[in-house]
């Protein structure tokens, strides 16, 4: 028990386009701001889970019929937990990419998304589980002071 | 439409009217700027104060519509939200744009 009676599990389902990919980041966004989670922290969350999941869109759904994205979050008192499911194809090699650093200076139009995810999350893991991924991020958060 | 731009001085101001510049909104929003940014002044100052979130692709975008603009032409920001500014500092990207708090200490800087 973390003594947080208003924080619960939760799971935001849809499609793998754009759009609705959109409205389920701003959702989990707004249920995590709801269960007490700070606007500052929440923004940090948002900017890693919204390249998470544009990967899974553009990457993993490319070339096939978009499939379901789940994402599950376990907000707890010291870290929030996100696990991101799909139904797509494997990471390639079947591992991370590295998020090479940026050189602002070559004015490059891509290429910041793992770069992101790897500044703003304090442990990724990736599984490939049968026919689907598996993403986990999991983030660290200072201590509260006790009510 | 996403933008709304007009003219002050010898600069064009570009605003910003969505809450988003995220995948959904990148490559429309790269398309409405190549059509305001076309002949006109040559500075630019893009008015951010309305947007609230950007990712990587929105990111791109920006980047993208500077290059678009030509030899010599400058694309400046303004009105940095939170998020937005975490985004650009986290990638360093804020290295590239000049960056005023506000559109007014965009319009009042001196354009060099």
């Amino acid at each position: 028990m973390n003594g947080d009676a208003n924080r619960q599990d939760f799971v935001v389902r849809f499609r793998a386009t754009e759009l609705e990919a959109r409205e389920g980041i701003c959702s989990v966004a707004e249920r995590l701001i709801r269960q007490g989670l700070a606007a500052e922290r929440t923004g940090d969350v948002e900017i890693a889970l919204a390249e998470a999941i544009n990967n899974v869109v553009e990457h993993a759904y490319s070339g096939i019929e978009p499939g379901q994205i789940q994402v599950c979050c376990r907000l707890l008192a010291d870290n929030l937990e996100i696990r991101i499911h799909d139904r797509g194809k494997p990471m390639p090699d079947g591992n991370l990419p590295s998020g090479d650093p940026i050189v602002p200076a070559d004015l490059p139009e891509g290429g910041f998304g793992w770069f992101l995810i790897r500044q703003l999350v304090n442990e990724i893991e990736y599984q490939r589980l049968g026919q689907g991924n598996l993403l986990s991020l999991r983030f660290d958060l200072p201590s509260r002071p006790k009510a | 439409m996403s933008l709304t731009s007009s003219v002050a001085g010898n600069t064009r101001v570009i605003a910003v009217n969505v809450e988003r510049i995220d995948a959904a909104m990148a490559i429309q929003f790269k398309e409405d700027m190549r059509s305001r940014t076309e002949g006109g002044p040559e500075r630019v100052v893009l008015d951010l104060s309305r947007v609230e979130f950007i990712d990587s692709s929105g990111l791109g975008a920006i980047v993208a519509s500077m290059k678009q603009m030509g030899g010599g032409r400058r694309l400046d920001l303004a009105g940095l939200t939170p998020m937005v500014d975490k985004v650009f500092r986290l990638t360093r990207m804020d290295t590239v744009f000049n960056l005023f708090a506000t559109l007014d200490e965009a319009l009042s800087a001196s354009s060099e």
